[in-house]
């Protein structure tokens, strides 16, 4: 069985990330975070799994839902809150907002929304590495949607070609926006086959299973330290609220209230905690203790981003070119 | 030590300088350590410098461009290098999003010293997609430096200064002055980005060209000489950031302007320097500007229907001439003799 240390930085994981997009889903009706807001919840196991995985010295790049891999790979809550408020104190300057998150001193390099297109750039930090015979891994999140991208299927074939250091990890939760997997690729072929096909070292995962997620990534991270090349893992999972915003969204039509009932029985933050509690690794009152401390933490960091400064008018113009 | 080297000998050298100087500088694009070696720009540079700093790569533009710029983001400088433009335009949405945009997405946290070569068709029946001249394309994007060098010496020099620039610098590099000598320094050295250079001092008229166009330009002037007309030709040389000091002051000087282009003419570079000379010389303008540009329409492929596509140094000073309110007579119209109009001199045979 996995560590107590391990498995309670698990669970603190993925609670810290439920704490975070519940409160953002509560505080953005204010209308006070003018950026559109991608969140997480019922993801995090495959967040928090990956991201515990990596060493701080790694490097790690996403996309637009990226609030959960910035978080686990130890991004600065309160340079996040700020950003996504729009403060001169967010992470990015009030620049880039939600969807481009950013932490150099926890090797965050940046998110953006652009599907697939932090692929290439993920790969290209890994290529830098090899070059410079550093021992580090890079790590790249994306979703299904992601793996219908030309970008993809060139970084697999160029990673595989340079046996890179990189890890890519897809979220597979069924839909790109409204659309499901079935009007987007054809059925019976697996996303993992495609990496596999590249010649990439495939693993397929569920995804709301922090611990199974924590020890495929560990081992894809460590044969990529290793140098034995890329790895890529598929992990199933499931978005609670709606594609972009706070809301719920089942009843509009593009899938079931029955589908989205059967994924919320998986909840990983609560299927977790019962199996911390059963397995007497926790007691309820400690994991209430973490979740209480997480709660404080968020509250602290809107506190933060809400009495920050806005960034002055002229900062609109910098950054441009480097000096 | 000055000598007299061609412009592909003077991308190398640059290249080869910058690689011996900085570690951290490889060079990667399909067919760059090929026999060919990007016409001549690349050949050798693998032997001397190993195949993991100067890489061929599979034939995807896009990803191969991110590629180069998550290796620049930590602390590599690549240079990507495209034998057509119109092959680079698969890569329009990392140069654009990406390249363009992290130093800035990113609050200056991070930078791209990137450098991408694209080299410009012409003749021998490059036609529709491989002689396109995109660089408008490029300098509107904020983020991005565009620079065209003409002359050997500002091939080497602006090639060194971008390697060494901390942002993505896009480097259109016009296929017919490859074989083109110029006196080039053999030590390294740099050409500011941005900075025009006057090539031909003068008076009456400003003639503003780039690239290969300038070479044109040159012509021209030395026919208007003979109609007893001082032309100043303005080698732009960098497209973004724009010279517009350099552009301006001799707009006040001689009050005439004819820019002229290797791309279309509609939303192109020479749009922008009108506009420039409409915003800022309107006052010092002695007559409407024109243009010298391709015709509205892609390019050719047939000898008899490319022939005309390209407009040569009699186009340009019957522009002057007719600024000033003279006829051009059609022999400024005739081809050049001693050789083809879709080669650049004999010596170039084809295929590309």
């Amino acid at each position: 069985m996995m560590d107590a240390t391990t498995r309670k930085a698990l669970y603190r994981a993925m609670s810290r990330i439920r704490t975070v997009e519940e409160r953002i889903a509560d505080l953005y009706p204010e209308q006070e975070m003018r950026c559109p807001v991608h969140l997480c919840i019922g993801q995090e196991a495959a967040e928090a799994g990956t991201g515990l995985a990596l060493d701080r010295r790694d490097y790690a790049l996403s996309g637009h839902r990226s609030h959960g891999h910035y978080l686990a790979k130890g991004g600065d809550l309160k340079g996040m809150m700020a950003e996504i408020y729009g403060k001169a104190t967010g992470c990015a300057g009030g620049k880039g907002g939600s969807m481009h998150l950013v932490d150099l001193d926890a090797g965050f390099l940046g998110a953006v929304p652009i599907v697939g297109s932090t692929i290439p750039i993920a790969v290209g930090t890994a290529f830098s590495s090899k070059m410079k015979g550093e021992d580090r891994v890079t790590m790249v999140f994306f979703g299904d949607g992601a793996t219908e991208a030309g970008v993809f299927h060139e970084s697999l074939n160029f990673a595989a070609l340079h046996a890179l250091p990189i890890v890519f990890v897809c979220e597979n939760n069924l839909y790109s926006v409204y659309s499901p997997m079935g009007v987007r690729q054809p059925d019976g072929r697996s996303i993992a086959g495609i990496a596999a096909a590249h010649g990439v070292a495939t693993q397929t995962g569920d995804g709301n299973d922090a611990e199974a997620v924590f020890t495929l990534a560990s081992k894809a991270v460590d044969a990529a330290r290793r140098g034995q090349g890329p790895v890529f893992i598929e992990l199933s999972t499931y978005r609670w609220r709606e594609h972009c915003g706070p809301n719920f969204d089942n009843h509009i039509g593009y899938r079931t209230e029955a589908e989205y009932e059967e994924w919320r029985q998986r909840d990983p933050l609560a299927l977790y905690r019962a199996r911390l509690i059963a397995d007497g690794a926790a007691t309820g009152a400690e994991l209430a203790a973490i979740d209480a401390e997480l709660a404080a933490e968020m509250e602290d960091a809107v506190t933060f981003a809400k009495s920050s400064p806005f960034p002055p008018r002229e900062s609109a113009g910098q950054h441009i070119y480097a000096e | 030590m000055t000598r007299q080297i061609k412009f592909f000998e003077a991308l190398r050298e640059g290249l080869d300088q910058c690689m011996g100087a900085d570690a951290s500088v490889y060079v990667m694009g399909l067919g760059v350590p090929d026999p060919g070696g990007i016409f001549g720009s690349t050949k050798g540079l693998v032997e001397k410098y190993g195949a993991s700093r100067v890489l061929d790569m599979p034939l995807a533009e896009n990803t191969m461009t991110g590629v180069a710029i998550g290796s620049a983001l930590t602390g590599l400088r690549p240079v990507l290098t495209h034998q057509r433009v119109d092959f680079a335009i698969l890569s329009m949405e990392q140069l654009v999003n990406q390249a363009a945009k992290w130093h800035y997405m990113f609050d200056g946290r991070m930078r791209v010293p990137l450098v991408v070569r694209m080299i410009i068709g012409r003749g021998w029946g490059q036609g529709p997609q491989h002689s396109q001249s995109l660089q408008a394309m490029f300098a509107q994007v904020p983020g991005l430096k565009v620079v065209m060098p003409t002359t050997a010496y500002d091939a080497k020099g602006l090639l060194i200064a971008a390697i060494e620039d901390d942002n993505p610098v896009v480097m259109l590099e016009h296929r017919w002055l490859y074989g083109i000598a110029d006196d080039v320094p053999e030590e390294a050295y740099r050409v500011p980005l941005g900075k025009a250079k006057i090539m031909r001092e003068g008076g009456d008229v400003t003639i503003v060209g780039l690239s290969y166009m300038s070479l044109e330009s040159l012509r021209a002037a030395d026919i208007l000489k003979g109609y007893g007309i001082s032309a100043e030709v303005i080698d732009l040389r960098s497209l973004r950031p724009l010279d517009e000091a350099t552009i301006l002051a001799s707009l006040r000087k001689t009050g005439r302007l004819v820019v002229t282009d290797t791309a279309h003419g509609p939303f192109g570079a020479t749009s922008e320097i009108m506009a420039l000379a409409a915003e800022k010389a309107f006052g010092a303008l002695k007559a409407a500007p024109s243009r010298v540009c391709l015709p509205d329409h892609p390019a050719p492929t047939s000898p008899a229907l490319a022939d005309d596509f390209y407009p040569r140094a009699g186009h340009i000073a019957a522009a002057v001439l007719r600024q000033l309110g003279r006829e051009p007579d059609a022999a400024l119209f005739a081809p050049p003799a001693g050789r083809r109009l879709d080669q650049p001199d004999s010596s170039f045979q084809g295929p590309f």
